[in-house]
């Protein structure tokens, strides 16, 4: 097992940290943001040629870089660290992902190397308005490649360019019956509505389906062990995504406290705030230990996986949250405006503790494989 | 003269014990060829039961010394912290009457640092040493030392100018226990065990030439002591695996683990017994109790995510990378997970949480837990201190303000001596 990156591994980390850092500043964040797309394509397609970000853990066979999900964390905890606004967790994480995992041969070498070269935008629709993050709550129906039903949560479903749809044969449940489909975003009967999202920088569409042809992908039937593990690897992503908020989080609260004066000193020099910032760092260094360990046993196929990986999720989700509400304290009045960056973080600390499964959801996951072993 | 290989130190310790080593000796017999040969201490000076080896090559020679189970010298706790700063601090003298005897296991020692009046602030230390005539005359108390009613020796800090500011009147002193002047008592501690002691010591006297260092310099010597401490406590462990060989020596040795590593005995409770949830949980058909699946998973999260992050500090060093933030959470993550363990423990135990002892769990383990748990964010710096020390060394912050830092100690407030219990 990985417990360190290699100089490769960081290089690549600084060039993406200073890249994002010139590229995407908050004022970038909050103007796309305001935006129905929540991201410009021409400013991301120019960002994405000049680092090959969508191709990074797609194989060389399929037009991508061939890199494991360590390299894909980086991206992501950088990205995270940011609030960069792309279409980058629906198409790389979720969609390329899904199509890797369940496609045909013949699927791939069509569809993935357009996303890896980042024409296509794209997007995996699994939860419906029942907010379940696993097969058993899809209810939307496939009878042969018709669709019909509603799909919900769906990130960048109003801008995708392809939709990735799980769905189930009329009369089944739970794994049995499942396939995965993939749709046109203009797709004739397929209406795509905006959700107002609490974080406005990861955009959520309603998907609603009214007999929409649309294309199998992979086998009939069989898509409930392509998607558990479309998505392991998505909560492993999240996970390092939302480590390198929390990492940001932390260090400009210290920042902060460093110049912030009061009493005639900065507050940094109150024990208070001393312990709570050593609170803050205890809490962002073992989030990201849980992530880099769940992105490290995805590359070396560890036997617990799962249960790493909602361990991951689980850990990071309480330690991203926990160090927002600190951020936005430490700041006191100036941290509760809406001009003041804090609450872009704690927004998607807030949004992303709940998306793919809250910690309660990922500790009884992990409590079943462990509580069977 | 150039540095020997890897290969030349392994071909020699390794030639030199089939020369010599008998399982057959007596446990000193065996230790005073093996100081006498440098190979007990190799990284120790030429002239000093050493070799002058890099200290590199201890792992090989220990290694060599496994594969055919010679027994190593005396590495038992506080001596070995005595050994190491004599070698640092010591004169001739200090060498010459107490390495060997430290090195073979004949002299035991213990540490007189803490203080009832001086937890967190160590060096807030009012045990006083006087010159008077030609002695120093010793009065005071010191406290959570541990062994000290079996030691020989004792590494002593004292008060010895209080006109100086608190860290410059401290001085450093060899402490012969076996005296009238000094008598340690047992210190009972919360979980009934009686692991340290504390020591009165009433006009005890030393002999000029066992002071260490300089008048004032005795916080300097006891930081380096204190580091050899935190570096030391991985090595102990090793060498107190009891071995299951036969033979006079092995009987000598095992007898001396046992005795050194008593005090210890309840430091696996301490840490929260982690490693005994999933199977009491499933034990007691608790594990269907979704409360505590939830309260049982945080804390494999925690523990997880903790052991994760030492992995981490280790491999950064094994790479020669600078030490990041990681490596100094260590001691608050340690807390955290005992005392997440301790609660779900106690939801698990359910009504056999009240009792202990051969009516509690495991044959009172886990009444053990409970009751030991709270010393994990007190003991080798409280859970506050560690923050403070993230908080100044990692994260850069203000140091506290110390309104005393150059006013004489006799000024600066303080408790009023008191028995501990």
């Amino acid at each position: 097992m990985q417990f360190s990156f290699t100089n490769e591994q960081e290089d690549f980390r600084g060039i993406l940290r200073r890249f994002f850092s010139a590229r995407s500043p908050s004022s970038e964040v909050r103007k796309l943001m305001e935006t129905e797309a929540g991201f410009d394509r021409e400013t991301w397609k120019k960002l994405n040629q000049e680092l090959g970000l969508t191709a990074v853990h797609i194989p060389e066979a399929y037009g991508g870089q061939g890199f494991g999900c360590v390299e894909l964390g980086i991206v992501l905890e950088e990205m995270g660290r940011v609030l960069l606004c792309a279409p980058y967790f629906s198409s790389v994480v979720l969609a390329a992902t899904a199509i890797l995992n369940a496609g045909t041969e013949e699927q791939k070498r069509k569809l993935l190397p357009a996303i890896a070269a980042g024409d296509t935008t794209a997007t995996l629709a699994f939860t419906e308005d029942n907010g379940l993050w696993d097969a058993s709550g899809v209810a939307m129906t496939a009878t042969g490649t018709k669709l019909n039903g509603t799909k919900s949560f769906v990130v960048d479903g109003h801008t995708a360019d392809l939709i990735v749809v799980l769905a189930r044969q009329p009369g089944t449940s739970g794994d049995k019956g499942l396939s995965l489909f993939t749709v046109r975003g203009d797709a004739p009967g397929l209406k795509r509505t905006p959700l107002k999202t609490m974080d406005a920088t990861r955009k959520l569409a309603r998907l609603e389906f009214k007999d929409v042809e649309a294309e199998l992908l992979g086998e009939a039937g069989q898509a409930a062990a392509p998607f558990a593990k479309t998505m392991t690897q998505a909560v492993v992503c999240l996970a390092n995504e939302m480590a390198g908020g929390a990492d940001h989080l932390r260090e400009t609260s210290l920042e902060y406290a460093q110049m912030r004066m009061q009493f005639g000193r900065p507050i940094a020099a109150f024990q208070s705030m001393k312990h709570k910032q050593a609170d803050m760092l205890v809490d962002v260094e073992t989030a990201k230990s849980a992530a880099y360990y769940a992105a490290a046993a995805f590359d070396d196929n560890a036997a617990d996986l799962t249960a790493v990986a909602s361990l991951a999720k689980a850990c990071v989700a309480e330690a991203y949250l926990q160090t927002a509400v600190h951020a936005i304290q430490v700041r006191g009045g100036i941290g509760f405006t809406w001009d003041e960056d804090t609450h872009l973080w704690f927004k998607r600390a807030k949004s992303s503790e709940v998306f793919l499964g809250d910690a309660n959801y990922h500790r009884e996951l992990m409590m079943q494989h462990w509580a069977a072993a | 003269m150039s540095e020997p290989t890897e290969a030349d130190v392994r071909a020699e310790v390794s030639a030199w014990l089939k020369a010599n080593f008998n399982p057959d000796y007596g446990l000193v017999e065996w230790r005073l060829k093996l100081v006498e040969s440098g190979w007990g201490a190799p990284h120790y000076p030429k002239e000093w039961y050493g070799r002058g080896l890099p200290v590199k090559f201890n792992a090989v020679v220990d290694e060599e010394f496994a594969k055919i189970g010679a027994v190593t010298v005396c590495r038992a706790g506080i001596r070995t912290l005595a050994a190491a700063t004599i070698i640092d601090h010591g004169t001739d003298l200090h060498k010459e009457k107490f390495l060997r005897r430290i090195l073979t296991g004949e002299d035991t020692w213990c540490q007189l640092f803490s203080e009832p009046g001086s937890g967190s602030d160590m060096a807030a230390a009012t045990t006083r040493a006087e010159l008077k005539g030609n002695k120093w005359i010793v009065n005071g108390q010191k406290v959570w030392t541990t062994s000290a009613h079996k030691a020989d020796w004792a590494l002593l800090l004292a008060r010895t100018d209080w006109d100086q500011p608190k860290h410059k009147g401290l001085s450093y002193f060899l402490l012969n226990m076996r005296q009238p002047g000094v008598n340690a008592q047992p210190l009972k501690q919360m979980n009934g065990h009686a692991s340290f002691n504390q020591v009165f010591i009433t006009d005890a006297e030393i002999e000029p030439e066992l002071q260490m260092g300089k008048n004032g310099e005795g916080w300097k010597i006891a930081t380096t002591t204190l580091m050899h401490e935190r570096r030391g406590a991985g090595a102990l462990r090793t060498w107190a695996m009891p071995s299951t060989r036969t033979g006079r020596i092995y009987r000598e040795e095992n007898a001396e683990i046992a005795t050194t590593m008593e005090p210890y005995k309840w430091y696996p409770q301490r840490a929260g017994r982690v490693d005994l949830l999933l199977d009491r949980a499933k034990a007691t058909g608790k594990i269907n109790d979704p409360v505590v699946r939830q309260e049982l998973a945080k804390v494999l999260v925690l523990s997880k995510s903790a052991e994760w992050t030492a992995m981490r500090a280790r491999a950064a060093q094994a790479l020669g990378r600078p030490q990041g933030p990681e490596g100094s959470l260590g001691k608050l993550l340690g807390s955290h997970v005992a005392r997440a363990a301790a609660r779900v423990h106690t939801m698990i135990d359910g009504a056999n949480a009240m009792l202990t002892g051969s009516d509690g769990t495991l044959d009172g383990v886990i009444a053990e837990v409970l009751v030991s748990v709270p010393a994990t964010s007190i003991a080798g710096g409280t859970d506050e201190i560690q923050r403070n020390i993230i908080a100044e060394r990692i994260l850069q912050m203000p140091k506290e303000a110390d309104p005393f830092a150059n006013k004489p100690f006799r000024d600066v407030p303080r408790n009023t001596v008191s028995k501990v219990g």
